[in-house]
């Protein structure tokens, strides 16, 4: 999905620029507003009933809503062309990073914002981000077919004990990784093994011994699919479509919490926002526990504010990816490593896949 | 005599009658150039040229002559015996550096990396730290940096990157790349894998089109045949599907092939078999998706051929003593040819170009041509790749339809 969405950015640049060059001014309003820009769907809608309204509420701004699909050269064209229309937008901490270091980002200033960093979720580096949200890729089962399911990542990769297809999505982030944990290499030399050639070697070759079984799949919500017709026993999924799917067709999935991978969300405003200062306010709500916990409430993905799980229900602290006892084994998906390797990975897994 | 005819062929304006037939057959091809006008600008811009241009990027890549002019200079008198002299290595880190301030790295580093997989990281990561040199002798400087500005093979390319025109992306489509000093070598097995694809193209589209062409030829004899009641309705049958997006029919072999779907279900329930079988994500999905789905493309040419052939024939042949099915194969099958010619070209044509009904019916090896252009257009934005395979696949269309033209004869050919 990142990936797809990275990509998508060159051809849609030229959109882009006719879109920035076509936006109508914003007329000067009496009241103060702001505008936040996200990727659409259950998210959004979830974020505009525990953050957007009630911020609006509390500090009369108004705020107004648009919908991306992560094209980061939307809002460098916005930049470039000093005409920026997003105050506050949603996104991938790899894109971020790349558009800070190049100043398209306005670095936050954690002070004027009014939060305490060291509050916030570690393994989020780049300074221009305040995290949003927190989502894990796991490997999910269908508890029907394997009433004790696989307990590891090693059991992922054991057909002998677990039969069946595996549904993977086709890409090489997440799944490279998964290969070397289940080769035995310890979490935290997942990514120092995985920049050398040899450890890209040995993920491909960990992978080599269940590529007959596995179902490769383009989208993540495909796996929901997959797993329901029985197409696969088990398959990587976003831990919050589980739970959900879990609770809306009363299907017996069970998530394997064990190496879940984290990827963060996170809030950026570009530089040169005509609303600064509201942006500043949104954000300084936005990461309050308060909100957080109430958005976990509706979407179970975890809160970044350390403080905000405490005031999770507590039906609902068991399926959030940062809850306590889910993060032993947890690996945050190195972004900058990603933004880095991506290409060269992507084209060896491609050639690989297709071989 | 010859003046009579003169005058005969002078209109009341005097005017010579030739001029004036000319003239008003002239304006008539005119006009008819003004109606199609429209259309053959459309055709031009928004297909010839987009298609032409796409095409272009198949040899040309200009990417390292743009952003390192320096480097790709100083390297046009290098030899490639050794490796470059101390002034090469200057403008390389002269490049990199303004590379680096231009945040151009990415794109050079991916250039470098579809040659020389894995030294994309490596190449950004050195441009980082070259950015930092400020004096000469940059050759030792650089292969301290990096050891891989101290490879021959990373060389050579750089001294290809001086022409705008690379050959790269068409040897890569076929399996072959450049050795360390710019000879042609075949790819290593494990990066070998689009002959195989083309093969497979090929494979499937020959089988799908066979396929259609045994179960369409009965179904457009019977419809050709039967009363005009029982026929349109037969008919309806056979193009409702036909009006049915595409990505529709082909999720509806995904309920009907899964693990536990309707057919699996079917044969465990009348105890054909005791294990679902594997129908779906693999060959056997992939060519009865594209089957169903070219089915009507090439019944119907060969129906509408069947509705102009007259049925006296084979009566006349049976009345001359021939049996059902010599007058059948003599008399009425040889008429049919042109619209069995129609019908598998198009259906064979269509189904190189497959992609969707692949990606979702069908196994890693079971992708076509149209997946793997489809990914490099827009995942990797690798569009030397996409043309370079779209080129190839193309012209084997061209070459194959010439082939059946000079066999078949277009001429011969009726789509209804």
């Amino acid at each position: 999905m990142r990936k797809t969405r990275l990509m998508n950015v060159g051809a849609l640049a030229v959109i882009g620029l006719a879109v920035t060059a076509l936006a109508p001014a914003i007329p000067a309003f009496a009241g103060e507003q702001l505008t936040v820009t996200s990727f659409g769907g259950p998210a959004q809608d979830a974020n505009r009933k525990v953050i957007f309204e009630p911020f609006s509420k509390a500090s009369g701004i108004k705020v107004n809503e648009d919908v991306f699909n992560g094209e980061i050269s939307k809002i460098r064209a916005m930049v470039e062309s000093k005409s920026v229309s997003w105050d506050v937008v949603d996104l991938y901490p790899g894109l971020a990073g790349q558009l800070c270091a190049e100043g398209t980002l306005e670095p936050i200033d954690w002070k004027k914002l009014g939060l305490d960093r060291a509050n916030f979720m570690e393994g989020e580096t780049t300074d221009c981000g305040v995290p949003e949200v927190v989502t894990g890729k796991v490997i999910a089962y269908d508890k029907d077919k394997f009433p004790s399911g696989p307990k590891t990542v090693a059991d992922f990769f054991d057909t002998k004990k677990f039969p069946g297809k595996r549904g993977l999505q086709r890409r090489p982030v997440e799944n490279l990784e998964w290969a070397l944990i289940a080769d035995g290499v310890p979490l935290e030399d997942v990514y120092n093994i995985l920049g050398t050639p040899a450890g890209v070697e040995r993920a491909f070759k960990k992978l080599d011994t269940i590529k007959q079984d596995i179902v490769w799949f383009q989208t993540s919500s495909q796996a929901m699919q997959l797993l329901a017709d029985g197409q696969v026993v088990m398959a990587a999924a976003y831990s919050h479509r589980i739970v959900d799917a879990v609770k809306s067709s009363g299907k017996h999935f069970q998530i394997m919490w064990d190496t879940q991978q984290l990827s963060m969300g996170v809030w950026v405003i570009p530089t040169g926002s005509p609303h600064r200062d509201a942006a500043y306010k949104f954000l300084a709500f936005a990461g309050l526990p308060r909100p957080q916990a109430n958005f976990a409430n509706i979407m179970p993905c975890g809160p970044t504010n350390k403080e905000a799980l405490a005031l999770v229900d507590s039906a609902i602290l068991p399926d959030l990816p940062n809850a306590p006892g889910h993060m032993a084994s947890a690996l945050m998906i190195n972004a900058e490593f990603w933004a880095e390797k991506s290409d060269e990975l992507t084209q060896r897994f491609t050639v690989w896949v297709a071989k | 005599m010859v003046t009579m005819a003169v005058q005969i062929a002078r209109g009341p304006d005097g005017m010579p009658l030739r001029t004036k037939l000319a003239r008003v057959e002239r304006r008539r091809k005119l006009r008819a150039f003004t109606l199609v006008l429209p259309l053959l600008l459309f055709i031009l811009i928004g297909f010839v040229l987009p298609i032409g241009r796409m095409m272009f990027n198949a040899v040309h890549d200009d990417t390292l002559l743009t952003l390192m002019p320096r480097t790709t200079a100083a390297l046009s008198a290098w030899d490639g015996a050794d490796l470059p002299d101390e002034s090469a290595y200057a403008a390389l880190a002269e490049d990199l550096k303004q590379a680096w301030a231009q945040r151009a790295t990415g794109a050079i580093a991916k250039r470098i990396n579809y040659e020389l997989p894995g030294l994309g990281s490596q190449v950004t990561s050195s441009a980082r730290k070259a950015s930092t040199l400020s004096a000469g002798p940059y050759k030792p400087a650089l292969i301290e940096i990096n050891p891989l500005w101290g490879r021959q093979d990373v060389w050579s390319l750089l001294k290809r990157g001086s022409s705008a025109y690379t050959a790269y992306y068409l040897l890569r489509s076929v399996d072959y790349q450049y050795g360390p000093n710019s000879e042609i070598v075949a790819s290593p097995p494990e990066n070998a894998i689009f002959w195989d694809m083309f093969l497979r193209t090929l494979g499937i589209s020959i089988g799908v089109t066979a396929a259609t062409l045994l179960l369409g030829f009965p179904v457009a004899y019977l419809l050709a045949t039967l009363p005009a009641k029982y026929s349109n309705l037969l008919m309806i049958m056979v193009v409702l599907p036909f009006w049915t997006s595409l990505l529709v029919r082909t999720v509806a072999w995904v309920v009907l092939l899964q693990q536990h779907g309707v057919l699996n279900e079917m044969l465990l329930g009348l105890h054909i078999i005791s294990q679902p079988a594997q129908l779906i994500f693999n060959r056997i999905g992939t060519v009865i998706a594209m089957t169903h789905i070219q089915l009507p493309f090439t019944l119907l040419p060969i129906y509408s051929v069947m509705k102009t052939i007259s049925r006296t024939h084979v009566r006349a042949a049976r009345s001359l003593g021939a049996g059902p099915f010599y007058a059948f194969w003599k008399v009425y099958f040889p008429q049919t040819l042109p619209g069995i010619a129609a019908g598998s070209l198009l259906t064979f044509i269509l189904c190189l170009g497959y992609y969707i009904t692949p990606a979702m019916v069908g196994g890693p090896n079971d992708q076509m041509v149209g997946s793997f252009i489809a990914h490099y257009t827009n995942e990797e934005l690798n569009w030397g790749m996409a043309s370079a395979l779209g080129a190839i696949l193309l012209t084997a269309t061209l070459v194959l339809y010439y082939v059946f033209n000079k066999l078949v004869g277009v001429d011969r050919i009726k789509m209804g």
